[in-house]
């Protein structure tokens, strides 16, 4: 049985050393795995996803249309965007984190109200008040690391040896650091 | 060692691993973290990067002749600009092998067109190959030097983004050294004088017929048989979107060798499955040859001939079916369109020039792309690298032609475009003395693709320190004589500029210079940027009038308040005070951040 996990945000926000650290420990525990990102003009500020796939045999490293089985969002309206992605039984975990985009910030357009009011209506959401628990832990970055948490928890994976697969991958100074988001982030599941 | 790699990282893993010593290529997405990773066996490998693809190719060329193991890798739209070489190489054939990656782009996420270079193979009568995972990437860089070496022929391995950016497990091994092959002075192989090249012609069509034999036994080309109702044909992603539809339901023909296509195995395998699908992305490559050995398909009379062939676009063709997905307020989403980055140094020239009436922008490839987009709409067209100034003096002449017409022809392109294919296109506009306006966005990088070091920026790939070239000197050996350098973020500055040059009947050159914010500042930068990305600019809340027009810089950092009907200066800003100068009321303020 293929799983698929979904990882969305905008560029900059770290979805890339999530799905990095996701798809190490997935590989670490004998799990084919397979990954797509797309790169390249979408860095500047544009909406980046990380497609991750993993079971005994994974061939397409694409998600299909209705295929995710997990849609991790690291930014509120992106999760709206990406929906369509996800099972109709699938879960959300959703960022409580807003970032404008250009034709918002010009006044163009309104951030939209009321998205994790939708998310909710339609599918068993969970939403995380990742920027304030990384605030907590004294970084914002680490926000990327608590969402993966919460993924790891959902996807019932907790129990791959992610000590060793952060301190593998991260450097060395920030290893307690990010040890700490991933429970933060399994605790809010 | 097993390891989790991108097809670009294991590409650079077959490289090391088939001995290669010599590399070379011009940045371009989805194929730029090839040579960026080849560069990290720096012990082993020579990889540079060269101005272009031509000029990478022709290097790995001469590598070749002299007896090094060596690949260049570009995108697919880089090739073109490489295939003048890549045609003749083909001729004479290789001393040590040679191989050519092209990285194609189907679905267009970052290019500007969609062209299927599996054509190239065939018009070059060259050799080629198909991975379909990062496995296949590493192991078939190694086929492909063998089968260079063997059959006498550059080989290209086509990939595409899926395949260059999809990351999956890779078993690694050792680096196999092949040493230096010896150089013999051959002019009958190498010189393509017509005497010799009519010679090498007919031995190109032998190559062919003795590689059509390798494409019918290789086992990169290998039938798996299920099912015989129904026979799928595919190469490339083409063959995991494919397996993800019909798993072991159908058989398949997986074609991992498609140059020459194996015509042997084509006929076993179509003359024995009632139904045949042939599966590919962009042209209609392999089902042309399975067309022409007699067999009736379904290709592209049901699947789309544009963009990616995905397994859900497989499965809605073959089966009109979709997912079942949740419905939903879509039409709440707003977009989020790539936008110049808070502090770029193209912002504030975009900001003048779109202030222009009677211009036209002729644009080139780069971040400064996004100059034709909204609030700037500062850019009329852009076809290639370097085109900007040559489709440029083009319009120029034809504008020059009609006595009352008031157009003026600004050709804007950045730093690596310019050394790219800009400067000789330059020499077209002194040659042929046309009054076209040249602006050269120096931002010291190559920054669209990620960064990548350039003739100018003083470094070479592998962190050497090299002669940066003077884009001012090198402008005026061009022959250009109204040359100005100027800081893009002083708009005074800019406009006065934009003034100078307009009012000039002659040809002339300006040049923005001003860092990437994105850039990792080496020392020569600190000193000359003093203080760069270190300041912050804020509004004082009493003094905006909430008039708006700092949100016409079109900069991420500054938005506007509808409680307040204030503009706010977020975080991101790193002082480059554009917004500051643009302010009527001297609301925005400089402070140390």
């Amino acid at each position: 049985m293929v799983k698929s996990i979904l990882l969305v945000g905008v560029g900059g926000q770290g979805t890339i050393l999530a799905s990095k650290l996701l798809t190490t420990g997935l590989m670490e525990a004998g799990y084919d795995v397979k990954m797509s990102e797309i790169h390249g003009m979408s860095q500047r500020g544009g909406s980046v996803s990380s497609q991750v796939r993993y079971g005994e045999k994974v061939e397409s490293p694409v998600i299909e249309v209705g295929g995710a089985d997990i849609l991790v969002s690291f930014e509120k309206m992106e999760a709206l965007r990406w929906l369509k992605y996800l099972k109709p039984n699938g879960k959300v975990i959703v960022n409580n984190y807003q970032i404008n985009s250009m034709p918002i910030l010009s006044g163009k357009f309104d951030y939209p109200e009321g998205i994790i009011e939708e998310l909710s209506s339609k599918v068993q959401t969970t939403v995380a008040d990742a920027a304030k628990h990384a605030a907590e832990l004294g970084n914002p970055k680490v926000m990327n690391v608590i969402l993966l948490g919460a993924t790891i928890k959902s996807m019932g994976l907790e129990s791959l040896h992610w000590d060793k697969i952060v301190r593998d991958n991260v450097k060395e100074q920030f290893a307690e650091l990010n040890l700490k988001a991933l429970q933060v982030g399994m605790g809010l599941v | 060692m097993k390891k989790l790699l991108t097809g670009n990282e294991a590409i650079a893993r077959g490289v090391y691993e088939a001995g290669v010593k010599y590399a070379s290529a011009y940045p371009g997405t989805p194929s730029t973290e090839i040579l960026e990773n080849i560069a990290t066996y720096k012990q082993d490998i020579l990889a540079e990067w060269a101005p272009n693809e031509k000029v990478a190719l022709e290097a790995v060329i001469g590598a070749s002749i002299a007896g090094a193991r060596a690949i260049a890798s570009m995108k697919h739209v880089g090739v073109n600009v490489a295939a003048d070489p890549l045609f003749t190489y083909a001729y004479t054939g290789v001393n040590a092998g040679m191989v050519l990656i092209t990285a194609d782009e189907p679905g267009q996420h970052s290019s500007q067109n969609e062209q299927d270079n599996r054509n190239y193979a065939k018009f070059a009568k060259v050799a080629m190959l198909e991975p379909t995972d990062s496995q296949e990437c590493k192991d078939m860089v190694k086929t492909a030097f063998e089968v260079s070496e063997e059959f006498d022929t550059p080989v290209i391995i086509r990939m595409t983004t899926r395949v260059c950016h999809a990351k999956a497990i890779v078993e690694c091994g050792e680096r196999q050294e092949v040493g230096f092959k010896p150089y013999v002075k051959d002019v009958k192989k190498y010189l393509t004088v017509p005497a010799h090249a009519r010679g090498l012609r007919v031995k190109v069509e032998e190559r062919l017929h003795k590689l059509r034999q390798y494409s019918n036994t290789t086992p990169l080309n290998f039938i798996e048989w299920n099912d015989t109702k129904v026979g799928v044909i595919a190469s490339g992603a083409c063959y995991s979107y494919a397996k993800e539809v019909f798993g072991n339901t159908v058989s398949y023909l997986k074609l991992g060798f498609t140059h020459p296509l194996p015509d042997e195995k084509i006929k076993e395998f179509a003359g024995k499955v009632e139904k045949l699908y042939v599966i590919e992305e962009n042209d209609p490559y392999i089902e042309e040859q399975v067309r022409i050995l007699g067999f009736d398909c379904l290709g592209k009379n049901l699947f789309p001939y544009n963009g990616e062939m995905t397994s859900d676009i497989i499965r809605k063709a073959v089966f009109g079916q979709e997912n079942p997905a949740i419905a939903y307020a879509e039409n709440k989403v707003v977009p989020r369109p790539p936008a110049l980055c808070a502090g770029c140094p193209h912002r504030g020239f975009f900001y003048q020039l779109g202030k222009r009436k009677n211009v036209l922008v002729s644009g080139d490839i780069g971040c400064y792309t996004l100059g034709f987009a909204e609030p700037y709409n500062a850019m009329d067209y852009n076809i290639c690298m370097g085109a900007s100034i040559s489709c440029g003096h083009g319009a120029q002449q034809v504008f020059s032609m009609q006595k009352d017409s008031p157009m003026r022809v600004v050709a804007v392109l950045g730093d690596s475009t310019f050394f790219h294919t800009g400067v000789n296109s330059l020499l077209d506009v002194t040659y042929n003395r046309s009054n076209t306006i040249t602006v050269i966005l120096d931002n010291r990088i190559t920054g669209m693709t990620g960064h990548q070091e350039n003739p100018g920026s003083g470094y070479t790939l592998q962190g050497m320190e090299t002669i940066p070239v003077d884009i001012e000197k090198l402008v005026r050996a061009c022959g250009i004589e109204n040359v100005k350098t100027v800081n893009p973020n002083d708009l005074a500055a800019m406009n006065e500029a934009l003034d100078w040059a307009l009012s000039l009947d002659a040809p002339s050159v300006i040049i923005t210079r001003w860092p990437c914010v994105l850039k990792k500042l080496s020392q020569q930068d600190k000193e000359e940027f003093r203080g760069v990305f270190k300041t912050h600019c804020s509004v004082d809340t009493e003094v905006c009038v909430g008039c708006k027009l700092c949100l016409k810089t079109g900069c991420p950092a500054v938005h506007f308040d509808k409680t307040t009907k204030k503009s706010n200066i977020s975080g991101d800003c790193v002082g480059c005070e554009v917004c500051l100068q643009v302010c009527p009321k001297q609301a925005i303020k400089k402070e140390e951040a």
